[in-house]
């Protein structure tokens, strides 16, 4: 059923009898012609654009939980394009140029809104840097506008500007960036992908990944052994587990990362703001809640929660750029598993293995890259060879040293 | 989490810096980019237990060898780490 005005009103007036749930809850096949592993948004978006660009429908995602209950479910919901090196920023680009279409494209309300995210900055180190970088943005078409202290206080007059340790200077505002429902682009992808014949398959774990002659034969599953020529893992924070299933070893580490919730209050952060002087970066939900987070904890971890240091240190860095936000509490707290990888990008690239596909790598910044890592990944896996704009997200970087180090912290996941 | 320092005792995970993967064989100056390649970037990332460098830089400065359950962040021992 397509969603529009027409059929909200047909509902409406026939007491909401007709819904139909937004996806077939599918059973696997024997074969498919291209399976994804994972149903997080990479994974469905991945699946989707298959089908839309690439004209393969027989295909499957396998999701070993229920769809969106990794880390599409438990980020703070950012969407922007504000990175400095060419081969991250074309990239990210395409994902800000998809999420601007996305809701005609899916037929669904993922309550994309472009509110602006701003970078703080506290020096003129920072804001020289910042500069740099918002002008790297222009010159591929991305819009930045550096703005000083007065433009500042004009978005937000309450924050602490006069903090004696870190005044705020300024910062680099990207209009176009904002948020997006995380929920509700899991939904749209699946309901989209569903409607073009892709099977999304709940409960089914990968335990195995069937190799012969070097080149990918099917997927062992904890529904079933399922044959096919092209796998492709989007599985974020257990990318080395799936991975190893194939012998593969990999520039990954997985850390955990929190966020956090404060109780519902009336709009006060009406964008996206990010401390410069210290991690942190918060936005508000159409709820009212304050959604924010800040570092990751900082050491190998598969627990999917975190620890009170970072929680100290998190709040911290919340009282020093808006002390208003001492007075409320925070209602729930999280945390999820992130594929860092050993230079802070992604991968999205062919495997030593044929017919074996990466999508990894995506450290903490996974969400908004959602639309362009799936239709990169799908035309990675379609044509057996990356596009231009996925075309420096290479697995072998790491050996041939082109790396895509954004912060320049060298091989250290838990520093990027 | 807590890690208990054979020098200090048992401490909050604050107190100790945190480097990587332990037991990373730092190949000969002039071995192959491959071995490079290796052990710079490749780690095994398990689910599981897992051997870890800390430094327990707010105490006693001792690198430490710590094996611990990434699942659980349970911690099994805490050893010097040998150079």
């Amino acid at each position: 059923m397509e969603y529009s005005f027409v059929s909200l009103l047909r509902e409406a007036l026939r007491g909401h009898t007709g819904w139909r749930p937004a996806w077939r809850d599918a059973a696997p096949k024997p074969a498919y012609d291209a399976v994804i592993v994972g149903g997080g948004g990479h994974g469905l978006a991945t699946a989707y654009y298959l089908a839309k660009e690439h004209g393969l429908t027989h295909i499957a995602v396998l999701e070993k939980s229920f769809i969106g209950s990794g880390n599409a479910g438990r980020n703070t919901t950012i969407i922007r394009s504000n990175y400095l090196l060419p081969g991250n920023e074309r990239f990210y680009e395409k994902s800000m140029q998809l999420w601007e279409g996305l809701e005609q494209d899916l037929n669904y309300n993922a309550m994309v809104s472009q509110r602006g995210v701003l970078n703080l900055y506290h020096s003129d180190s920072q804001r020289d840097q910042y500069a740099r970088r918002g002008n790297g943005m222009r010159l591929h078409g991305v819009d930045a506008e550096l703005l000083d202290q007065a433009g500042v206080r004009k978005l937000y007059p309450w924050l602490d500007f006069a903090n004696a340790r870190f005044p705020i200077k300024g910062g680099l505002l990207q209009r176009r960036g904002g948020t997006a429902r995380h929920d509700a682009v899991v939904w749209g992808y699946a309901r989209a992908a569903d409607r073009l014949g892709v099977d999304i398959i709940q409960n089914c774990e990968v335990t195995g990944i069937r190799i012969e002659g070097g080149a990918v034969q099917g997927v062992e599953t904890t529904r079933g052994y399922i044959a096919t020529n092209k796998a492709g893992l989007a599985v974020a924070g257990n990318t080395s587990r799936v991975a190893a299933l194939a012998g593969l070893r990999l520039p990954i580490e997985s850390h955990v990362l929190q966020a956090f919730v404060s109780e519902g209050i009336k709009p006060m952060v009406d964008g996206v703001i990010t401390y410069g002087a210290g991690h942190f970066y918060i936005s508000q939900s159409d709820k009212g809640g304050l959604v924010f987070g800040g570092d990751i904890d900082g050491y190998n971890s598969y627990a999917q929660r975190g620890s009170m240091p970072v929680v100290e240190d998190v709040l911290e860095s919340g009282m020093a750029l808006m002390p208003r936000l001492g007075r409320l509490r925070v209602l729930r707290q999280w945390g999820g598993i992130m594929d860092m990888s050993m230079d802070g990008s992604p991968i999205i690239d062919r495997t030593p293995v044929d017919g074996l596909y990466l999508n990894a790598g995506w450290c903490y910044g996974g969400f908004k890259a959602t639309p362009a890592s799936g239709w990169c990944f799908a035309h990675t896996i379609a044509r057996d060879a990356p596009h231009f704009i996925n075309s420096e997200l290479r697995l072998d970087r790491f050996a041939t040293g082109a790396l895509l180090d954004e912060r320049g912290a060298g091989a250290t996941p838990n520093l990027h | 989490m807590r890690i208990p320092c054979p020098h200090c005792g048992e401490r909050g995970n604050d107190e100790f810096f945190y480097l990587g993967a332990a037991g990373l064989t730092r190949p000969a100056a002039d071995a192959q980019p491959e071995a490079w390649h290796d052990y710079v970037y490749l780690r095994d990332n398990p689910a599981g237990k897992h051997s870890e460098l800390w430094q327990h830089a707010h105490g006693c400065r001792r690198w430490l060898v710590v094996t611990r359950d990434t699942r659980t962040h349970a911690v099994f021992s805490a050893v010097d780490a040998t150079p």
